[in-house]
């Protein structure tokens, strides 16, 4: 019932849109980037010295079998990745040519592949072995809030409210759940309320947009303050002078699972970590489910996209729109919580540093769909990732480049240059009857 | 009441089905902000009272004298209270020593120090204030202050210490450099935002992170920061690109006010007099009328942002060539956010915001005294500025608290769902009774701002609200 309305709405909404899809121009935006990374990696590989090479660690610490370095030698390597890219750069001119769609493995494949052409340059003849699994673990590490904070948006904006507060509920989360660890002595009573705060901070977003229908990113941005400024105040006091009692240090214990942990290189990376990855991957794909599979989806997005006409079928719009929010908030409160009881640190001022806003990236680059936005988040943990490591072998390619790369990318991607986003069109507007 | 507000109701619908949503949700933000100015001060005032009264919950809760007295409350209840009201006392009496006057002070020089420290602080805050004001007004949400202060000062610094010019050239120089780098990061956004639709409040989040990463970065290289060290410090801007101080030693105020209330004064005349201002407030009041009556809206949406940047970047400048003198990582501190608070708190108006800035900076000034004498950690300020502009953007919510009529004379009448709420959130619980007789002696419900749109609209969504599927 409402699936209609919704469709038919859109139908209405843009009526040009609709018959100028007949042909559309053929675009060469992605095929021209790839062709222009296909040529980047061959200029990497020329400027690889002769015989110079690049040694690769593939495993961590207390690995099931232990891989030995690998050692390529760098030219050589290079050459073989520089090939393939350039014909995945000419398999990419091809389809675009011919007007075939092309799949998801492409940019993908492309990806990893650029990447390690571009590590096997940066890493030729530096003397210091690029520690790939760290790397790859610390890319899922500093990812995980990202994914969780990118999903809070995501459920809050599906259903047309801006959520700028994400900052916010991190921190909220990654605060309680370390109070909350350290004065029930376990890390799992942080668990339990890094999501009741998180959550909370939503229930101000809402009640100050939907309630009193103040600008949604105006709330967003005081609230960040406001919480920033009220978990740095407790931090000095009451967690300063009482460390042992209200900011002792928990973790969650890792949990590997049996079998799939021994994988090499991507079992110690995914399937040995805590609950709350776990958790995480859990969140993703039951949202992608139900976001687009269930009752709940269906409304959220029609409440989202038009909410009118979602309420002439019922649906209240802006009870869906509080629930909605607050459960985001839940769910950045638990990646809050991978701040925290997550890495077995205690609070610390601030320590979100920024990570909601690039989930608020993250959110948009993958355009408002869990795996878009899940992918988004993974590609800047790995950038991120990427610089820290790149920063400590001492690389030509300054390290605050890569840590702008997600920043870059994300204005890129809303200038319009990275294909298109349309946020849910009811998105920043309040609903009154 | 009602039947007519159902009418009112329906007609801002018609229009979001061919907007883009985020246009449409600027269209709301001018409204929003519109409504904002309307309100009196009383309400500001009272914002205040509230955001302070939040900061002596917070104080007492941690103060250690106040949770020991608390604990034989109901032997000896005065105690609790003759404490609570000591570390009270002594807690807001630092912070207005520390912003305003200071009557312990040795000599008279020293007490009226506090005031000029305000005024020290605040320099920043307005400048950047008014750039985030004038977006405000034509209808943007700019939230990049952040970066455009840490360009501008990244540019008016460098300039300060590599070149080497007489006294007054290199000043002015420096500061155009400031402005000029706070424009361009305001101007990306605007001509994205112009030419792409690009929306600028993603824009200029990112450009904020940018900008730390580029510091970051220069503050790295030696052709940058000149130092010989390796520390990311910048070397210190020369005595000629300084901004001279105003009261002489024993006081930091320096020249820099002096530019934040010209500023005041032309952003004032830009906004009211000038037809580029009236261009800017046309598009912020309604961006399609504004091209049917001929205004280059690209254009004027990508100047507006360059105005603000550069009104940002200049803060950043003055920050740096008369107060901070070096370039550090967080030389930006966290004004950025604080001059959008400054805007929001001056109701996006040049008068208003130059007050507002003033109020910050005396929080910070007093926030500094108060740390050291009290030992309250400064992060309260952070809480009291977002609790008053909460409370500013929603009147309702505080004629709520203090049980005030309505703006328009009317008395306040709320509905009935919403009463709950609100009291959860005023915390009066005991005052309860008056509130329930004048709901139900009469049932109508309107106790929204003065726009026609929201106060009538509100109304059926209390009377009718479920028709069923």
């Amino acid at each position: 019932m409402s699936e209609q309305t919704v469709s038919t709405a859109a139908v209405q909404a843009d009526p040009l849109k609709q018959t100028a899809t007949g042909v559309r121009p053929i675009s060469w935006k992605y095929p021209i980037t790839y062709a222009v990374l296909a040529a980047l990696a061959v200029l990497f590989v020329l400027t690889i010295p002769a015989g110079a090479r690049t040694h690769f660690r593939l495993s961590s610490g207390g690995d099931f079998f232990e891989i030995p370095l690998v050692e390529l030698p760098s030219r050589p390597a290079g050459w073989i990745l520089a090939v393939i890219l350039v014909a995945l750069a000419g398999l990419a001119i091809w389809q675009a040519s011919r007007r075939i769609r092309t799949r998801l493995w492409l940019p993908l494949l492309f990806g990893v592949l650029f990447v390690l052409a571009f590590l096997v340059w940066a890493g030729a003849d530096r003397g210091a072995v690029i520690p790939l699994v760290t790397m790859l673990t610390g890319a899922l590490a500093l990812s995980v809030p990202l994914i969780f904070g990118a999903m809070c948006g995501l459920v809050g904006e599906r259903s047309g409210v801006i959520n700028i507060a994400i900052e916010a509920q991190l921190l909220a989360g990654a605060f309680l759940a370390a109070v909350a660890a350290s004065v029930f002595t376990s890390a799992y009573m942080g668990l339990v309320f890094a999501p009741i705060a998180g959550a909370l901070v939503g229930a101000l977003l809402v009640f100050f947009s939907v309630k009193y229908q103040v600008n949604q990113i105006i709330v967003g941005v005081v609230l960040n303050v406001l919480i920033i400024g009220l978990t740095g105040y407790l931090f000095s006091t009451a967690l300063t002078q009482n460390p042992e009692l209200w900011n002792a240090r928990q973790q969650l214990p890792r949990l590997p699972i049996p079998g799939l942990s021994q994988i090499p290189i991507i079992g110690p990376v995914l399937f040995n970590q805590t609950i709350l990855v776990y958790l995480m991957y859990l969140i993703v794909g039951l949202l992608n489910i139900f976001l687009f599979r269930s009752r709940w989806g269906l409304r959220t997005r029609a409440v989202g996209e038009h909410p009118k006409a979602a309420d002439t079928v019922g649906i209240k719009v802006n009870r869906m729109r509080v629930y909605n929010v607050i459960l985001g908030g839940a769910i950045a409160g638990l990646g809050g919580a991978f701040f925290t009881i997550g890495q077995g640190l205690a609070f610390g001022k601030e320590m979100s540093a920024g990570a909601g806003f690039i989930a608020l990236a993250a959110m948009i680059l993958g355009r408002w769909h869990p795996i878009g936005a899940l992918l988004a988040a993974l590609l800047f943990g790995f950038s991120t990732s990427l610089g820290n490591t790149l920063a400590t072998i001492g690389t030509p390619v300054p390290s605050e480049a890569l840590l702008m790369l997600p920043y870059v990318i994300t204005i890129f991607a809303v200038a319009g240059f990275v294909g298109r986003v349309r946020p849910p069109a009811a998105n920043g507007t309040p609903y009154v009857k | 009441m009602s039947a007519s507000g159902s009418q009112q109701g329906m007609t801002p619908a018609p229009k979001p089905e061919h907007q883009s949503p985020w246009a449409e949700a600027e269209g709301r933000l001018s409204r929003a902000l519109r409504e904002l100015g309307q309100t009196s001060w009383v309400v500001t005032v009272l914002a205040v009272v509230v955001a302070l009264v939040v900061g002596a919950v917070l104080i007492l809760a941690a103060n250690r004298d106040v949770q020991a007295s608390l604990s034989y409350f109901f032997a000896q209840p005065t105690a609790f209270l003759e404490t609570a009201f000591q570390v009270l006392r002594e807690a807001y009496s630092a912070l207005f020593r520390g912003a305003v006057f200071d009557w312990q002070a040795p000599s008279a020089a020293r007490s009226i120090r506090p005031l000029t420290e305000t005024m020290v602080y605040s320099v920043p805050l307005i400048l950047a204030g008014l750039g985030i004001a004038i977006g405000f007004r034509s209808g943007m949400l700019n939230i990049g202050g952040q970066g455009q202060i840490i360009l501008g000062a990244t540019s008016a610094g460098f300039l300060g210490y590599a070149l080497s010019l007489p006294v007054g050239l290199h000043v002015l120089l420096a500061l155009a450099g400031g402005i000029l780098g706070g424009a361009i990061w305001g101007g990306i956004a605007g001509v994205l935002k112009a030419r792409t639709g690009a929306n600028e409040v993603i824009v200029t989040i990112m450009l904020n992170n940018i900008a730390i990463y580029l510091l970051a970065y220069l503050l790295q290289q030696q052709w940058y920061k000149q130092t010989g060290s390796n520390q990311p410090l910048s070397s210190s801007v020369d005595e000629s690109a300084q901004l001279f101080s105003l009261l002489g030693s024993g006081f930091r105020l320096h020249a820099g006010f002096l530019i934040a209330i010209l500023a005041t004064l032309g952003v004032w005349w830009l906004l009211e007099r000038s037809t580029l201002g009236f261009e800017f407030r046309a598009i912020g009041e309604n961006p399609e009328a504004a091209r049917t009556a001929g205004i280059n809206v690209p254009k004027a949406t990508a100047l507006v942002l360059v105005i603000a940047g550069g009104l940002a970047g200049l803060g950043g400048a003055a920050h740096v060539l008369g107060t901070e003198y070096r370039l550090a990582g967080g030389v930006a501190g966290t004004l950025g956010f604080d001059a959008i608070t400054v805007a929001l708190l001056g109701r996006s108006k040049p008068l208003g915001t130059f007050l507002a800035g003033l109020l910050l900076g005396g929080l910070r000034a007093g926030g500094v005294l108060m740390q050291a004498q009290t030992g309250t950690p400064i992060d309260i300020v952070l809480v009291l500025q977002a609790v008053i502009v909460l409370m500013i953007a929603a009147p309702p919510l505080v004629r709520a608290i203090f049980f005030l009529p309505h703006a328009d004379g009317r008395p306040r009448i709320r509905r009935r769902s919403a009463r709950r709420k609100t009291e959860a959130a005023a915390g009066t619980s005991s005052s309860r009774q008056p509130e329930l007789q004048t709901a139900s002696t009469s049932g109508a419900s309107s106790a929204e701002p003065p726009s026609a749109e929201s106060s009538s609209s509100e109304s059926p969504n209390s009377t009718t609200q479920e028709p069923g599927k």
